[in-house]
C-alpha cells in the first residue's frame, strides 16, 4: 500500500462522484469508492494485520483519505439533490388559486353578533348580563313597572296574551321584567344589562317584527343622576356607531322612568331614534323595596334589530327574520 | 295630532323670522315628537277669487257634459270659463282660478280656446285647491261666508303649515290647540294668550227651564255641565273658517252643532256631546249601564252593553256611551231645534274601559283616557254656546251643574332634589320660573307647587324634575360616567352558550332565529305527543295560523330549511338557540299585589313560581351533502352520524361525560335516533329526521337533526388533569364477532373494563356486517401505556386477553381469527 495509491483512490472517487449524472449513478459510485468492497474499505480492514509501527502512520493516511472521499461524496450529493429538486419539484407545481374550500360556510345570526358585542362592551364596564323568561307574568311585565291595568301606556304596547287570560301571563313586551326580577332579588348597587327576545303584536313589515330583541340597561346606586345616564349612553353609542356619533336626549314618556327621554343618534347625517331611557321612577324602585332616599337609578332600552339595521344599512326586516343563509353568512362570526 | 300653525298663532305671536323647522325643533325639545311638517298650499299661487255663478250654458256636442259658465269675480264684467263639473247652479259661490294662477300639481291656468269657446280661467275642485281629496265636483261655498272677488287663498286658508305631532299618554292636555300653543310659547320663550281667560267672563241669561244634570256615582265623573239650548235653526251652516280648521285637523265637517262641539274639543281639549232634547225623557244622568242590553251607537252599530259601561242616560234609557260615542237615537238630526249640550269630566280609567270593551277609539275617548282639564267642562261648554249663538239663532235656556271639578293636589318639593336627579345645579329661582311657564303656581318660600288644572301627572319631585329638564333643555345636562363597579363577567351558562354557537358556526352551521310560534297541525305532523306536545296558546296571535308556542326547535329549523331549499339552496346546515314552551304546569290566576311598596316575600315567590319554566335548547338540521362538491370530486351526504357527532361535540365542549343509547323519539327516525345521557337523564337527541316529515316538507331523504337541552346540562367541573405519560405506548388490535343487536358502546365499555388501568384509549376502527348469521364484526385498537416503564409484549398480551374475556362475558363477543 503506497501513498500514491491512496491518493489515487481519492482522486478516482472524486472523478467518479463528479461524473455521476444523477443520484442513482452517485449511489453506484459511492458503493464502488467508499462501499464495503471499495479499496479504501479493504485497506482499512487490512490495518488490523499490519505491524504496529506501520499501523499508526497508515491508519492516519487512510482515515484522512476516507474523510476526503466522504466530503467529495457529500459535495456531489448536494449538487445532485439540488438539481433533482429543481427538476422534480417544478414538475409537481399546482395551481394554488383553485378553490379549496369544500366545507360549508357557517355563521352567527347578526342579532347574536350584536348582542354579544353589546354584552362584551357592558361587561367591560362592570355590568352583569341578566336574563329572564319570554313568557312572563303580567305583574312583572307591566304592574311593577308602574303600568297598572287600564293604564293608557299599556295600549302603547300591543301585547300578546296567553290563555287563560286570568293567568295574566304575556309574552314579554320588553326585557324590563328582568330589571324587576333583578331588583327584587339583588340589593343595590345594581349594574346590569338585559338583552333578550321581546314580543309586540305588530305586523311583520320592512321595519317591524312581532318578535324582536332588545337590550336594556339598569343602574341603581347611590347618587346616580341623569348625567350618568347621558354619559353611559354616549359611551355606548360611540361603541356601536363609531367615535363620531352624537347623541341627543328628547323628553318623552314611559311609566317606569321619570324624567323620561328618547335617545337619538346623529348617524349618516341624520337624526335617528335609537331607544328610550330615563331615571327609574321612584315608584318602581319602591315596589322593588329599594330605599329611594338612598338610591336612585337610570334605565335605557334599545331594539337590537333597529341598531343592526341603522348601523349596517339594512332596509328590510324580512332579511333578519327569514333565516336565509345568503343573508346571515355575510356576517361570518362577527369578527 | 295634526296641528295647524295658523291656529297656534291665534294664541302665540310667533315672529315671522321663526321658521316651521325651528318651531318643530322647539316642540321636539320639550318632548313632542313632530312626525312630519306638512307645508300646505306652498305649491298654489293666485290669483284665486271667490266668484258667483251668473249663467250656465250647457254644451251638448261632446261625449261628456261641458258647461260654459259666466261668473262674477268682482271685476265689473262677467268672466266666462269652461267647466266639466255639474254640481252647481246659478247663484252658487265658487272658487275661480284666473289666468296666471298655479294649482296643485304645478297646473298653470291660462286663457285658452277649448270646446269651441274661450275659457278665461277655471272653477276649482277641493283637490285642485290642495285642501282635500274630493274631485267629484267643484267646491261650492255658502254665499254668506265669502265675498265676491275676495282672495280665496286667504279665505280658504290654503297656505298653512301643519305639524303632525305624536302626543305621549301623560300629556292629554296637548291634544288641543290650547295645549300645543302653550308648549310652543314655553319652548320659544314667547307669550301665550290662554283662550280660556276670555271664557271666564262669559255669562248667559237663563231664559227658561233647563234639563237636570246628575252624576250617580262621584267616582265616575267629577263635574257635569249641561247647557240647554233652544231655538236652533237646523238650516244654519258651519262658517267656512271653522270648517277649514276642523278639516285641517283631520276631521270632517258634519253639521253646525256637531262641528261646533268638535271645534271646541280641538281648540280646548274638552270633548262634548250634543243631544236632541226632544229625545230626552227627564234629565241627563251619568251612570253605569247596570245590565246587559242592546244599544245603537251613532255609527249605526248595535252593541251589547256591559253592566260596567259608563253611560249618559235620561230618566229611562242610556243615550250615549260616555266619553266614547253618542247614541243613534238622540243624535242631532236635520230637524233638531232644541239641544242639550253635555260637558263632563269623566274618570279616565272608566272611559279607557268603555273604549276597550267596545273597541272604539274616538277623538273623545282618546282625550278622556288621558285626563281632561276638569275646569274645561264649564268653559268649553260656554265656548260652544258662544259659537252656536254667534252662527245661528240658538239661544241659551239654562245651565245645570252636577258635582265640581277635582284638581291635582298641591305638592311641596325640595328644589335641591331636582338638581340631584338631573345632575346639574339649577337655582331654585330658575326652577320656580320654569314651573310657572308650564302653568304651576309656585310659593318660593316653601316650594309648595300647585299644578295647573290640566296636569294630573305632576305628583312627585321626579315629575317636576322632568318639567324642569325639558324646559331648560335636556342638552344642558352634562355627560358623566357612573362609578364603575369592580368586576363583572358572563355566567358559566352564558359563556357556554356563546362557545356552543361559535363552535357550530365554525363547523359550517349557519345560525337562524325563528319566531317561537307554531300550530297544532305542525305539532301533530312532527309526531309530538303527551307532555312534549302540550303548550301555551296565544289569545290574540298575529295570525290564526300560528296560535301556539313552540315545543321544540327542530320544526322551525325544518321550515327554514324548506324556505332555503325553495330559494335554491341544496347542501347546508343550520342551527338555532332559544326557548321552548312546553306547558309543564297549569297557569294559576294572576297574582297582582299593590304597587309602590315591596310585596311580601311570599307573594314575590308566588309570582316568580307562577311563571312556567321555559327550556333553553340548541338544535340543528343538516341537509344534503357534507361538503360543497367541486373539482376535487364528490362529497358524501349528511347522515345520522353527523347529527350525533355534533350533539356529542356540544357535550364535549362543555367537558361533560355521557353515554349513548338508542331512542325512539319524535321527530326522528325510530331506528336512527340516539339519546345522549348524563346522570341518567337524556339531555340530547340526534339522528335522522323521520322520513314522513322529510317528505312532507320536501327536504332531501336522510336529512338529520340534533337537539340539546342546554338548560339540562350540569355545570362543568373544574378540570384536575392527570400527568401525561412519556413512556412508549403499546397498540393492540382486536376483532370481535358479536350479535348484530349488540351495540358498539357496550362492547367498547366491556373491553375498557377488562383492559385495566393501563388502557389509555380505545378506538373502533372497523365494523363489518357481511358475516351473515345475524353476526357482525367490530374491530378495536387498544392503546396501553404505563407511566413508569416500557410495557413488555407479555404484559400487553395479557391485558388484551383480559379485555376480550370481559367482552365475551358481557357481550358474547368472540375474538375473530383470521
Amino acid at each position: 500500500m503506497r501513498d500514491d495509491e491512496i491518493a489515487s483512490w481519492i482522486s478516482d472517487a472524486r472523478t467518479a462522484f463528479d461524473g455521476a449524472v444523477d443520484l442513482d449513478a452517485l449511489k453506484i459510485a459511492r458503493l464502488a469508492h467508499i462501499g464495503d468492497k471499495s479499496p479504501i474499505s479493504l485497506a482499512s480492514r487490512a490495518l488490523g494485520s499490519m505491524a504496529p509501527e506501520d499501523k499508526a502512520s497508515f491508519g492516519k493516511l487512510i482515515g484522512d483519505a476516507k474523510a476526503a472521499i466522504a466530503s467529495a461524496l457529500a459535495e456531489a450529493n448536494a449538487t445532485l439533490e439540488a438539481e433533482r429538486d429543481r427538476k422534480v419539484l417544478l414538475e409537481e407545481v399546482v395551481d394554488v388559486t383553485l378553490p379549496v374550500q369544500r366545507t360549508h360556510r357557517g355563521g352567527l345570526h347578526p342579532i347574536s353578533i350584536i348582542r354579544n358585542e353589546v354584552s362584551d362592551f357592558f361587561i367591560e364596564q362592570g355590568f352583569s348580563v341578566e336574563e329572564g323568561p319570554e313568557l312572563e307574568s303580567g305583574w312583572l311585565n307591566f304592574d311593577a313597572l308602574n303600568m297598572p291595568a287600564d293604564h293608557p301606556a299599556r295600549t302603547m304596547q300591543d301585547t300578546f296574551f296567553i290563555e287563560p287570560l286570568e293567568s295574566g301571563m304575556v309574552l314579554r313586551t320588553h326585557t324590563s321584567p328582568v330589571q324587576i326580577r333583578t331588583m327584587l332579588t339583588q340589593a343595590p348597587p345594581i349594574y346590569i344589562i338585559c338583552p333578550g327576545r321581546t314580543f309586540r303584536a305588530d305586523e311583520l313589515d320592512a321595519t317591524h317584527s312581532p318578535v324582536f330583541h332588545q337590550v336594556e340597561g339598569l343602574v341603581v346606586d347611590k347618587a346616580i343622576t341623569m348625567a350618568h345616564l347621558k354619559g353611559t349612553l354616549d359611551n355606548f353609542a360611540r361603541h356601536m356607531f363609531g367615535p363620531d356619533v352624537t347623541t341627543r336626549l328628547r323628553p318623552s314618556f314611559f311609566p317606569f322612568t321619570e324624567p323620561s327621554a328618547e335617545v337619538d343618534i346623529f348617524f349618516n347625517n341624520r337624526w335617528i331614534e335609537w331607544g328610550g331611557c330615563g331615571m327609574v321612577n321612584p315608584m318602581v324602585l319602591a315596589t322593588c323595596g329599594i330605599d329611594t332616599d338612598v338610591y336612585s337609578g337610570f334605565a335605557f332600552g334599545m331594539g337590537l334589530e333597529r341598531t343592526l339595521m341603522v348601523r349596517h344599512g339594512i332596509t328590510d326586516m324580512h332579511d333578519i327574520v327569514e333565516g336565509d343563509l345568503r343573508f346571515t353568512r355575510q356576517f361570518g362570526v362577527g369578527l | 295630532m295634526l296641528t295647524p300653525l295658523s291656529w297656534i298663532k291665534e294664541f302665540v305671536d310667533i315672529p315671522a323670522s321663526i321658521t316651521a323647522t325651528e318651531i318643530s325643533d322647539a316642540l321636539i325639545r320639550v318632548g313632542f315628537e313632530v312626525e312630519e311638517i306638512i307645508e300646505k298650499g306652498s305649491n298654489i299661487t293666485g290669483p284665486l277669487a271667490f266668484a258667483k255663478v251668473l249663467s250656465i250654458e250647457e254644451i251638448t256636442d261632446f261625449k261628456k257634459p261641458i258647461r260654459y259658465v259666466g261668473i262674477d269675480c268682482g271685476e265689473g264684467t262677467t268672466r266666462f270659463v269652461i267647466c266639466g263639473a255639474t254640481n252647481f247652479v246659478v247663484g252658487d259661490m265658487v272658487v275661480a282660478a284666473l289666468p296666471g294662477a298655479v294649482l296643485a300639481g304645478n297646473f298653470t291656468i291660462t286663457a285658452r280656446d277649448t270646446y269651441g269657446k274661450i275659457s278665461n280661467g277655471m272653477i276649482c275642485s277641493v283637490r285642485e285647491l290642495g285642501i282635500g281629496d274630493d274631485h267629484a265636483g267643484i267646491l261650492v261655498l255658502n254665499s254668506n261666508d265669502v265675498e265676491i272677488g275676495a282672495d280665496a287663498i286667504v279665505g280658504l286658508q290654503i297656505n298653512d303649515v301643519i305639524f303632525d305631532v305624536s302626543i305621549n299618554p301623560d300629556r292629554g292636555y296637548a291634544l288641543s290647540i290650547r295645549g300645543m300653543a302653550r308648549e310652543v310659547a314655553g319652548s320659544l320663550g314667547l307669550k301665550f294668550r290662554d283662550p280660556v281667560d276670555a271664557l271666564r267672563k262669559l255669562e248667559f241669561k237663563e231664559s227658561g227651564q233647563g234639563l237636570r244634570a246628575k252624576i250617580a256615582d262621584p267616582s265616575t265623573a267629577s263635574v257635569f255641565y249641561l247647557r240647554t239650548i233652544s231655538n236652533f235653526d237646523p238650516k244654519a251652516t258651519t262658517p267656512l273658517w271653522m270648517r277649514r280648521r276642523i278639516e285641517k285637523m283631520g276631521m270632517r265637517s258634519i253639521s253646525l252643532v256637531v262641528d261646533v262641539t268638535n271645534y271646541v274639543m280641538l281648540e280646548l281639549g274638552q270633548p262634548l256631546h250634543a243631544f236632541d232634547t226632544s229625545k230626552i225623557k227627564g234629565g241627563l244622568i251619568v251612570k253605569r249601564a247596570g245590565e246587559i242590553q242592546a244599544f245603537t251607537t251613532l255609527d249605526g252599530q248595535v252593541r251589547q252593553l256591559d253592566p260596567d259601561d259608563l253611560m249618559v242616560c235620561d230618566d229611562e234609557k242610556p243615550l250615549a256611551l260616555a266619553g266614547t260615542m253618542g247614541g243613534a237615537f238622540s243624535e242631532i238630526s236635520q230637524t233638531t231645534t232644541d239641544i242639550a249640550l253635555e260637558a263632563v269630566r269623566f274618570d279616565p280609567t272608566l272611559i279607557a274601559k268603555n273604549s276597550r270593551r267596545h273597541k272604539i277609539s274616538s277623538e273623545a275617548s282618546r282625550r278622556f283616557e288621558r285626563s281632561v282639564d276638569p275646569s274645561l267642562a264649564e268653559f268649553a261648554s260656554a265656548r260652544c254656546v258662544q259659537l252656536l249663538s254667534a252662527h245661528s239663532s240658538a239661544q241659551h235656556v239654562a245651565t245645570a251643574v252636577a258635582g265640581e271639578p277635582r284638581y291635582a293636589p298641591v305638592v311641596t318639593i325640595d328644589p335641591a332634589k331636582i338638581s340631584t336627579i338631573l345632575g346639574i345645579e339649577i337655582p331654585p329661582k330658575k326652577i320656580a320660573e320654569v314651573l310657572r311657564v308650564i302653568g304651576c303656581d309656585v310659593d318660593e318660600k316653601n316650594f309648595a307647587v300647585d299644578p295647573p288644572s290640566w296636569r294630573f301627572d305632576l305628583v312627585t319631585v321626579s315629575d317636576f324634575a322632568e318639567e324642569v329638564a325639558r324646559m331648560i333643555g335636556y342638552d344642558s345636562i352634562p355627560s358623566l360616567l357612573p362609578p364603575r363597579p369592580l368586576h363583572a363577567s358572563m355566567t358559566p351558562d352564558q359563556k357556554r352558550r356563546r362557545a356552543v354557537a361559535s363552535m357550530l358556526a365554525s363547523r359550517g352551521l349557519v345560525e337562524v332565529q325563528t319566531f317561537p310560534f307554531t300550530n297544532q297541525a305542525t305539532i301533530d305532523a312532527m309526531g309530538f305527543t303527551g307532555d312534549r306536545a302540550a303548550t301555551y296558546r296565544v289569545s290574540n296571535p298575529m295570525s290564526e295560523e300560528f296560535p301556539l308556542m313552540r315545543v321544540h326547535l327542530v320544526p322551525g329549523l325544518i321550515e327554514v330549511a324548506q324556505r332555503n331549499i325553495n330559494r335554491g339552496a341544496k347542501d347546508f346546515a343550520i342551527f338555532e338557540m332559544g326557548s321552548i314552551f312546553r306547558s309543564s304546569k297549569k297557569l294559576v290566576p294572576a297574582i297582582s299585589p299593590q304597587l309602590s311598596a315591596r310585596p311580601e316575600q311570599k307573594l314575590i315567590d308566588e309570582i316568580i313560581a307562577s311563571v312556567p319554566p321555559q327550556g333553553y335548547h340548541v338544535a340543528g338540521v343538516l341537509v344534503g351533502k357534507v361538503e360543497n362538491e367541486d373539482w376535487q370530486g364528490k362529497s358524501r351526504e349528511y347522515n345520522w352520524t353527523d347529527a350525533i357527532a355534533l350533539a356529542e361535540d356540544i357535550l364535549e365542549l362543555c367537558n361533560l361525560k355521557w353515554t349513548v343509547a338508542r331512542s325512539d323519539l319524535a321527530p326522528w327516525h325510530p331506528g336512527r335516533c340516539a339519546e345522549l345521557i348524563i346522570d341518567g337523564k337524556a339531555v340530547a337527541h340526534a339522528g335522522e329526521i323521520h322520513p314522513r316529515i322529510l317528505e312532507a316538507y320536501g327536504l332531501p331523504a336522510r336529512s338529520v337533526a340534533f337537539a340539546v337541552a342546554l338548560n339540562a346540562l350540569p355545570l362543568s367541573q373544574l378540570v384536575r388533569p392527570i400527568k401525561v405519560g412519556t413512556m412508549p405506548a403499546a397498540l393492540q388490535d382486536v376483532a370481535l364477532i358479536v350479535d348484530e343487536a349488540v351495540n358498539a358502546q357496550s362492547v367498547e365499555a366491556a373491553l375498557r373494563e377488562g383492559a385495566g388501568a393501563l388502557l389509555e384509549s380505545i378506538t373502533c376502527f372497523d365494523r363489518y356486517d357481511k358475516i351473515g348469521d345475524g353476526k357482525i364484526s367490530l374491530a378495536f385498537t387498544l392503546t396501553f401505556r404505563a407511566p413508569d416503564r416500557t410495557l413488555t409484549a407479555d404484559e400487553v398480551s395479557a391485558m388484551r386477553e383480559a379485555a376480550t374475556a370481559v367482552a365475551f362475558a358481557k357481550c358474547g363477543a368472540v375474538v375473530r381469527t383470521a
